[in-house]
């Protein structure tokens, strides 16, 4: 970067607007694609996890695990074998979803009052009908507050995945990096603070239309 | 990948970990692991000298927790890639302190400072009301209520704090190595660039076993610390 280069150039910002949107869009896939498939695989865990309580514990070991390691050292160790593809990336991504997503199911529906569950059972519903239309229903705070956790950590992340060329925000901030010219890098980095809020906000108001009975009290 | 070249590499791999030439010198296994504990510790370190006093005093006064929740809110959602590059970028006037420490040590600052503040303050919070009255009611100035009452009784929450933070740290310091930082990073973007997959693959597996270890010994850290705190009572 030269001297006297102001720090942000807004005619190299009017000139790329369309590259930009085009990232934003990289950006809001490859999150989506994680936090989908991060919520199947999480969802049937928890399931799992309910329904052998033993089972939880390992469940909550292997993910936590998975939390551990580093994201670049992830992306490290899978390139050998799935190169640099999508698959790395999101596998990367999706394994970091996990040990949010199923803690937050769990203990939602654990937390639902065992009252609530024999009057549900008493009413006649099936253990699955009681589970679908009750338990699960009150415990979505619990799961949507993992989500947004979740969708806040991993837009952060995917500006890492940048540097195995899957591109989202991460590739401004990597192009500002290679050309030491700080125009991309500020925009990418805004943007992905900026898009991480937008999306934590939405679903907040999501869950409080979703549930008009939490919000009585 | 076949099965017989991926037992084929994994061997490769370990051949590559096992080889003396890779534990001695500047590019060594023993310095690289080195060189990520101490740019790790000083991160953490300095978020923990500067996050600590603050979530103490907020949550003694029982106000800020605000500021607080929402500090960690918007640290969660600050990539630490893009504070990592930004700071490089800033600190390029000053020359060569742009390059691997200086930048990474701000990243991880701002990695540990929200986890370790949330903690401390509802650390605080959490203490019984009753026994702070107690205790001011034996005539404990504010400053001995902090230190001997709230900052103890808070401890093992704190911890989880620092415990969380270093974890993160442990993992995230491996992004030192992009901007020409030290660390076992070194391995996997040295890896990723020669095309060396033995190299970035080992490089991978010391920093996920670091930051397993670290995990670990917090644990044994925060149960001993637990212990003692139910000694002393």
């Amino acid at each position: 970067m030269t001297a006297g280069e102001p720090l942000i150039r807004w005619d190299w910002v009017a000139s790329h607007v369309p590259d930009i949107l085009g990232r934003i869009g990289e950006h809001v896939v490859l999150a989506g694609i994680a936090l989908s498939v991060g919520l199947v695989i999480a969802f049937g865990l928890a399931v799992l996890a309910l329904w052998r309580p033993a089972l939880y514990a390992p469940i909550v070991w292997v993910t936590g695990t998975m939390y551990t390691i580093p994201s670049l050292a992830l992306f490290a160790l899978l390139i050998p074998f799935t190169g640099l593809s999508l698959v790395t990336a999101e596998i990367g991504l999706v394994s970091y979803t996990l040990l949010i997503l199923v803690r937050n199911i769990v203990t939602g529906i654990r937390n639902v009052p065992e009252d609530v569950r024999e009057g549900a059972r008493a009413m006649g519903y099936t253990r699955a009908g009681s589970f679908l239309r009750v338990e699960l229903p009150l415990a979505l705070p619990a799961i949507v507050a993992g989500i947004r956790i979740a969708s806040v950590s991993t837009i952060g992340l995917v500006t890492v995945t940048a540097v195995i060329g899957q591109g989202g925000l991460g590739a401004l901030i990597l192009d500002g990096l290679i050309l030491f010219f700080s125009t991309p890098l500020i925009v990418g980095a805004v943007l992905s603070v900026l898009l991480a809020v937008f999306v934590d906000a939405v679903l907040a108001a999501v869950q409080r239309l979703a549930t008009p009975w939490a919000r009585a009290r | 990948m076949g099965e017989g070249a991926l037992m084929e590499f994994l061997a490769s791999a370990l051949a590559w970990l096992a080889d003396p030439a890779h534990w001695a010198g500047p590019d060594g296994i023993p310095a690289r692991i080195g060189e990520h504990l101490v740019i790790s510790a000083a991160g953490v370190g300095a978020a923990a000298l500067l996050a600590i006093p603050v979530g103490l005093v907020l949550g003694h006064v029982g106000r800020g927790g605000f500021v607080a929740i929402n500090v960690a809110g918007v640290g969660r959602a600050l990539p630490t890639f893009a504070v990592l590059v930004v700071a490089f970028i800033a600190l390029l006037p000053l020359g060569t302190v742009a390059f691997g420490f200086g930048p990474t040590f701000i990243a991880m600052i701002a990695l540990s400072l929200p986890p370790i503040l949330t903690n401390t303050f509802v650390a605080v919070r959490e203490v019984d009301r009753d026994v702070v009255e107690a205790a001011r009611g034996m005539g404990m100035s504010e400053a001995q209520i902090l230190r001997r009452v709230e900052l103890r009784l808070g401890l093992p929450l704190i911890l989880a704090g620092v415990r969380t933070a270093s974890v993160a740290v442990i993992a995230t310091a491996t992004l030192g190595a992009l901007i020409a930082g030290g660390g076992l990073g070194r391995y996997i973007i040295d890896g990723l660039q020669r095309q060396e997959y033995e190299r970035l693959f080992a490089g991978a597996v010391l920093v996920a076993l670091l930051a397993i270890g670290t995990e670990l010994a917090f644990g044994l850290l925060q149960r001993v610390a637990g212990r003692t705190l139910e000694a002393a009572r």
